[in-house]
């Protein structure tokens, strides 16, 4: 047969760079920030900008490692219970005495080993979705925290405490650095590492990755506890900029962050998408609701804003798709 | 009236920068059973589509009973009498025999629009008695084995009056016992006047059932001929284009010292008391009916499985294998049997594929060293001759060959002693085979020791150094190299059962 050449050098292709998701969600994101100027004059002001992001944010720290366990095909949506549990507990251990930071570190303590029990549960019982397992477990958590706490408030929390969801460094909140350092952290890990290639793997394949000496129990318990983890960042963030916890806090953040993660592209049926549109969607969404805010527009009808929006996103990110799909016919054809 | 109840006169089919078919010609007699062969892309499927009405081709004509027809549906082509059978049967494994049969064109009362289950049950049963079918047509089609979901399909055709039936790799997932029963079924139909398009890599099911033979090649028609008329070689011939001096490769290897000694290995309800050595350079291979559990040995060898009793020494060391990366560790590699279930993902570049197994060499603490990573997959793909021309195109875009040459590259990615190839050339076409029996005969001279899992014959015959013949979970016979012979192992194969039938 003819000997062909094989290269090992990508061609780098410009369509294909700009044939991306990610400039979609720039576009809307530009879109969105140009009619909310018109609404608000006082509206295109930097500093204005970057301490809005503090309103949104909290949920964005569950987002990044949601998008890893979307691109292994699986879901968790008992993340709000999580972030529900872990404040409440921290609350409750502080006004019997705790000092603060241990009631934190506790809070994160918690929030990881409910998201480890749900990686455990989810390997264990592998005839059992993810969706049914973390919503039993959501009904769990959530079940926990109103027996510690019933229809009561815990808080009082210290100043220093406030100073994590409230304060600034040089005009940024802390919470736009704290989460710039962890979205670099996830991003790295997830499309510079191994263990970055192997979630696609197993999003992509799960039995060929296990055939090839994966270990794909063990990388799903490690996401799954980091989803626990950053519950807990969530928590110490939402607790301190509300100065007191309830049993219902969070309530309907898991379909925020599902619906961040989607908008961005990662695809459920695992393996596609990448984190930087996750990231964008989180602004996307986050200043969206923040226009609408501005504009005096009843919630209820910002939720059916959102989701029409994800709609949208689904289906364009579908045709897409699709339109590839004819371009590229493989060279032999085979069916 | 014409010859022929189906003809196809000059048809082309492009695709979006490929000729899939260019000027194809072929003639179909009443009640003969036709073989359609060619090496993976030749056109095949994309012909069938062509006379099912699935695609339209650009050019060309189409006659059936000398009329001129041309479907713009694959209804229209059903009703005209034409239906076919795909290799993965495309049913509804949940719903019932007579449900799959009649799905699409229901009995249904006028009217009422009521559906007709008795009167359906009752015609789905008849068909099925007609081929010799030993189940009920209530029964669930997900209970079914391959070989019963086919006869099936079979009765689906039929029960649409069809005419042509044509059957796309019919045995490629049926044990030999069970191709006998569809060769069976295959030549009922034609003593009944269908005609049927037959398309096999397997030689052998063209031999035992065609009256004549098609090759395309390369999208294009090469020629028809009586089988009676016509030699091995100049079919082989036909289809590569070149002539295959030798299908397998002439065995220089040392067989050296021991690699793998497996001693009285157990999995309870799998297989027992399997006892065998693999030495360098050496191959042995595990033969047998499918089911008989060889592919389970080798499972539990690479640690997907675990075992319940007996030993696995690595070079005379006892190793206790729980998972598949210690396998890999201690330098054991499997292919294994669905390269695109098991081995691949699809959908990315060959190089990902490649390096897959191996990710830790391409890093440092786990940072990846992309570039590292596309020098030695390059490296790889060209040592086993994957033919394509850049790594960075996705493993779907490759033959049924090249994919298996890609994973026998991602293998060859870590440092191994013993390659486990669970049925390396399933599916593969002539071609192909040839070049991986080349790359095997390649790794037993390097010093690597084969464990081979193989259902064909040839195959088994030809390559191996050792032969084990497993039937229900036991070693029923082990032949050295000469020593075997077709028939020897196919009654080994088989010892169990005649001993449970008598």
């Amino acid at each position: 047969m003819d000997e062909r050449k094989i290269t090992g050098h990508r061609e780098f292709s410009l369509k294909r760079f700009f044939f991306q998701w990610e400039w979609m969600l720039v576009l809307i994101f530009i879109i969105i920030n140009i009619i909310n100027s018109f609404l608000s004059p006082y509206y295109l002001n930097l500093r204005q900008l970057i301490s809005t992001t503090a309103t949104f944010l909290d949920k964005a720290f569950v987002v990044l490692p949601m998008t890893f366990v979307i691109l292994l095909g699986d879901i968790d949506i008992s993340v709000a219970s999580t972030i529900a549990l872990s404040s409440v507990i921290m609350g409750v251990l502080y006004n019997l005495g705790v000092p603060m930071a241990a009631a934190a570190l506790i809070c994160l303590v918690v929030s990881t080993l409910c998201g480890f029990f749900n990686g455990y549960l989810i390997t264990r019982f592998k005839e059992l979705s993810s969706v049914i397992i973390t919503l039993s477990t959501s009904i769990i958590y959530r079940g926990i925290a109103y027996i510690i706490l019933e229809d009561q408030a815990a808080g009082n929390f210290p100043s220093w405490f406030s100073f994590l969801g409230w304060g600034e460094l040089g005009g940024i909140p802390l919470m736009l650095i704290a989460f710039a350092v962890f979205a670099v952290a996830f991003a790295i890990l997830l499309h510079k590492t191994t263990f970055g290639r192997r979630v696609y793997a197993i999003g992509n394949n799960a039995t060929a990755s296990r055939f090839s000496g994966i270990q794909v129990d063990k990388i799903k318990i490690i996401i799954f506890t980091m989803v626990g983890f950053m519950c807990g960042v969530t928590s110490l963030f939402l607790t301190s900029r509300m100065g007191s916890t309830r049993p219902n806090v969070a309530l309907g953040y898991e379909l925020d962050i599902i619906a961040m993660v989607v908008l961005g592209g990662v695809s459920t049926a695992g393996g596609k998408g990448r984190i930087g549109g996750a990231i964008l969607a989180v602004f996307v969404i986050g200043f969206l609701r923040y226009g609408l805010g501005l504009i005096n527009v009843p919630s209820q009808l910002l939720l059916i804003i959102i989701g029409a929006l994800l709609v949208t996103a689904v289906l364009i990110s579908k045709i897409r798709m699709n339109v590839k799909k004819v371009r590229t016919v493989p060279s032999d054809i085979k069916q | 009236m014409s010859d022929y109840i189906l003809e196809m006169r000059g048809i082309t089919k492009q695709f979006p920068g490929v000729t899939a078919l260019d000027q194809v010609d072929f003639q179909l007699k009443r009640g003969e059973i036709h073989a359609l062969i060619g090496e993976n892309g030749a056109g095949k499927s994309t012909f069938i589509k062509i006379i099912t009405g699935v695609h339209k081709p650009e050019a060309g004509e189409m006659y059936l009973d000398g009329q001129k027809v041309d479907f713009k549906s694959p209804r229209e082509a059903q009703e005209h009498g034409i239906a076919a059978i795909y290799q993965h049967s495309t049913c509804y494994p949940d719903l019932s025999v007579t449900e799959n049969i009649f799905i699409g064109h229901e009995k249904i009362q006028k009217g009422t629009k009521r559906l007709l289950w008795k009167e359906m049950h009752s015609k789905a049963q008849a068909l099925l008695d007609e081929l010799g079918a030993g189940f009920d047509s209530r029964a669930q089609m997900g209970t079914l084995s391959v070989a019963q979901q086919q006869i099936v399909e079979i009765a689906k055709a039929l029960s649409t009056n069809a005419r042509i039936i044509i059957m796309d790799e019919p045995t490629a997932a049926l044990t030999r016992r069970e191709s006998e029963e569809l060769y069976r079924i295959t030549e009922k139909l034609r003593e009944n006047g269908t005609s049927i398009i037959f398309i096999s890599h397997r030689l052998e099911d063209m031999y035992r059932l065609a009256d004549r033979v098609t090759v395309f090649r390369d999208a294009k028609y090469i020629g028809t001929w009586n089988l009676s008329e016509v030699t091995n070689e100049q079919l082989i011939m036909a289809m590569v284009g070149r002539k295959i001096t030798q299908m397998f490769p002439q065995r220089k290897s040392q067989i050296g010292e021991e690699v793998l000694a497996v001693e009285n290995l157990r999995r309870i309800g799998y297989f027992e008391d399997i006892s065998f050595t693999v030495h360098k350079g050496e191959i042995v291979t595990l033969t047998g009916l499918v089911g008989a559990g060889r592919s389970e040995v080798c499972q539990c060898i690479f640690g997907l499985e675990e075992y319940h009793g007996g030993r696995i020494l690595l070079e005379g060391k006892e190793v206790k294998i729980d998972n598949p990366l210690k396998a890999m560790s201690l330098g054991i590699g499997y292919l294994p049997e669905d390269r695109q279930k098991q081995g691949l993902v699809l959908d990315w570049e060959i190089v990902k594929n490649i390096s897959l197994s191996a990710l830790d060499r391409y890093a440092n603490k786990g940072w990846l060293n992309e570039e590292l990573e596309a020098e030695s997959a390059l490296q790889l793909a060209q040592k086993v001759n994957v033919k394509t021309n850049s790594i960075f195109n996705p493993a779907s875009s490759l033959s049924g060959g090249n994919q298996q040459k890609v994973i026998i590259a991602k293998l060859l990615n870590a440092d191994l002693k013993l390659m486990i190839l669970d049925e390396p050339t399933k599916g593969v076409d002539v071609g192909a085979k040839a070049a991986i029996y080349e790359i095997i005969n390649d790794l037993t001279s390097q010093g690597y020791g084969v464990l081979m899992v193989s259902s064909e014959m040839p195959e088994v015959l030809g390559m191996s150094d050792k032969i084990i013949v497993m039937c229900e979970g036991r070693i029923t016979a082990a032949f050295n190299k000469g020593e075997a012979t077709q028939e020897a192992i196919l009654e080994a194969a088989m010892k169990k059962h005649a001993a449970a039938g008598a």
